[in-house]
């Protein structure tokens, strides 16, 4: 079985500051990393590939440095991996990117099953995935939390607003992956990942995989954006202390006020 | 292609911005680099407008395209669901701004009486698709009658809400007919006669305004919640447009084989209560969240917590709010023992009365509520809960 997974390298989230003045982000010293759903969709990958045989192949698309999301793929078991990186791509919206992905998993040939992260934690827009899925024309399981292949189906368990469903569809099929609770990303030793430099790595261009050069980047994305700003900061919280009593009797003046009593 | 005008200064803004190191200030003038991504952060801190993302837009005709389109959520009771009539009632104001026609589009089994409900919230035609097969949601099925509604119909503007079952559909239909969508947007307004989308991104850190001036529809996804829903009119009428699709078996590509409810009956959902209590690890005693419940019991509210509660198996995640959980805006959120992680915050930021109370007077939780407690919640709740009960003599 060939499983594809995409991934995307995104900057460190949880470390990203907004400059309050010019509304922009302060991406200086924050480090890249890969999505964290994204790791899981390799990991997921990798557990399906251990149990029913086949290969892992885990592509990315974005500038050269994001090779490292790549080798991250490597060392964690995949077992080929490309990058898409050429400046057409850049300034890529969903539709673009989704299209770009297209070709080149068209080009891998066979493709089984596509893994991607549910949402990537920059833009967390979840679009990718599902316009992926469209423009291979294959089904899609969006919000899969564990996926099991049998009998040429892919079973997926998720947990939709009130419910836990098992979902199923027939190969090829594509699943987007959120982590289940009790995940804990590998973070492999130095051994797998000096190996990782010998395992295959391409990079290819938009000339490899064949696009139409009028859907690719900035050029193929119908989504501008106009301007960016810092959010609204709230005012600073009313801030209450004292005796418990004191407090309670606060709070209890407050959700009158507020009128919720 | 990223352009300098001639009013560049060469201030160097851009080059320290720049997160690819694409742009440099060689004789007063700023120098775009082959490494450029064409990310735009540079045009934003600019203080002299003279970098710009060059892109033309089409001379296409797009007169042809008309109307506002809401998709219409069913929920499992056969009731609209909420996000929908928000989203109709903040399509009335766009639609009556453009001189253009609101319309609900309405797929189901069964489902024609709910036109009534769309027209007292704004819509002026519901173009109903009603067939057994389309009683439960299904991704191929869904899109495809949509897409081929919307090729037919051509609406100008198409939103659906953020809901898991919108975010599933709406980039299905829009990678199909190769059109410009905007995820999870929580402003949406009219500029230059086209749709101008506001969405958070970067957790909610940055706003972006997004427009999609070259493709129709225009479509956008708008966050539950966030849209005020308007008061629906009594007596209003809509025309109702049937169509009549075949939809072959082969099309149904994925199933449901198992699905069991992960909420007690009776159990207040989250996603459309008006007051939520909410609970993190730290306010887990003893492998429950008892002192939530209760106090949540009291004020009638539903019970929220954080993703550390459900990862510790103590709330199944149908009550988790944040980023890998649910958005939700309630009129008031009290949360208690959540530090305020940025995940966290995102799924709850926009609700109307934020009370937080964390023993830690430097946590992040107080940074977007109205009121911050410091004290201890183990003391603080049960006491609260009985005054509460004293209030309303319980």
């Amino acid at each position: 079985m060939h499983i594809v997974v995409c991934v995307k390298q995104v900057p460190d989230t949880t470390e990203v500051k907004v400059n309050p003045e010019t509304g922009t982000l302060i991406r200086e010293g924050v480090p890249s990393v890969i999505n964290p759903f994204d790791q899981f969709a390799i990991e997921e990958g990798l557990r399906l590939r251990d149990k029913v045989g086949g290969e892992v192949t885990v592509i990315s698309m974005g500038p050269p440095q994001a090779k490292a999301v790549i080798q991250l793929g490597l060392a964690l078991g995949a077992d080929r991996g490309i990058l898409l990186t050429d400046r057409a791509f850049a300034g890529a919206d969903t539709l673009s990117t989704a299209y770009t992905l297209a070709k080149a998993i068209q080009k891998l040939g066979k493709v089984d099953l596509v893994l991607c992260g549910m949402q990537a934690v920059d833009g967390d827009t979840a679009q990718v995935g599902p316009g992926l899925a469209s423009t291979l024309k294959i089904p899609q399981i969006t919000y899969a939390e564990t996926v099991d292949v049998t009998e040429g189906k892919v079973r997926a368990r998720r947990t939709i607003e009130d419910y836990n469903e098992v979902v199923e569809t027939r190969l090829p099929a594509l699943c987007t992956m959120t982590t289940p609770s009790n995940f804990v990303p590998t973070d492999p030793p130095f051994s797998k990942i000096q190996k990782a430099k010998k395992k295959p790595y391409e990079e290819w261009t938009a000339n490899t995989i064949g696009a139409d050069p009028e859907k690719l980047g900035l050029k193929g994305s119908p989504t501008w954006v106009k301007k960016v700003y810092a959010a609204q900061t709230k005012e600073k919280a009313i801030i209450i202390k004292g005796s418990a009593d004191e407090t309670v009797a606060k709070l209890v003046e407050i959700l009158k006020k507020e009128h919720f009593l | 292609m990223l352009k300098v005008k001639d009013s560049c200064t060469g201030c160097g803004k851009c080059e320290k911005t720049c997160p690819f190191g694409a742009i440099k200030v060689e004789n007063k003038k700023a120098v775009v680099q082959d490494n450029c991504n064409l990310c735009g952060g540079c045009v934003q801190v600019c203080p002299f407008d003279s970098l710009e993302l060059e892109r033309k837009v089409e001379k296409k005709d797009f007169t042809n395209y008309t109307g506002l389109w809401v998709f219409t959520e069913v929920k499992e009771d056969g009731t609209v669901r909420n996000a929908t009539l928000e989203l109709l009632s903040k399509g009335k104001e766009l639609a009556t701004e453009l001189g253009q026609d609101l319309c609900a589009v309405l797929l189901g089994s069964n489902v024609g009486e709910l036109a009534g409900v769309l027209a007292r919230y704004g819509a002026k035609r519901v173009y109903i698709v009603d067939q057994p097969e389309l009683k439960e949601y299904n991704t191929d099925a869904y899109s495809t009658i949509i897409i081929g509604l919307i090729t037919k119909h051509k609406p100008n503007i198409v939103i659906i809400p953020a809901t898991p079952l919108g975010r599933d559909l709406a980039p299905r239909i829009a990678s199909t007919l190769e059109v410009g969508l905007t995820a999870d947007c929580t402003g949406l307004s009219i500029k230059d006669g086209l749709l101008l989308q506001t969405r958070p991104a970067f957790g909610g850190n940055i706003m972006a305004d997004i427009m999609s001036p070259n493709t129709r529809p225009q479509m956008a996804t708008v966050r539950p919640n966030v849209m005020k829903m308007a008061e629906p009119v009594e007596g209003a009428r809509c025309e109702v447009v049937r169509e009549k699709v075949s939809i072959e078996r082969g099309l149904l590509r994925v199933k449901v084989v198992e699905r069991t409810r992960t909420s007690m009956p009776g159990e207040k959902n989250i996603d459309e209560a008006d007051m939520i209590v909410s609970g993190g690890r730290g306010a887990c005693d003893e492998g429950n969240l008892r002192l939530i419940e209760e106090l949540a019991k009291v004020m009638g509210a539903a019970v929220g917590c954080s993703r550390a509660v459900v990862d510790l198996g103590i709330k199944p995640k149908s009550h988790q709010v944040g980023q890998s959980g649910k958005t939700v805006s309630p009129k008031l959120y009290l949360v208690a023992g959540v530090s305020g992680a940025i995940q966290h915050l995102v799924g709850m930021k926009s609700s109307d009365v934020i009370i937080a109370i964390n023993k830690d007077p430097d946590a992040t939780i107080f940074q977007v509520a109205k009121y911050g407690v410091i004290g201890d919640l183990y003391e603080l709740l049960p006491k609260l809960t009985e005054a509460i009960k004293r209030e309303r003599g319980l």
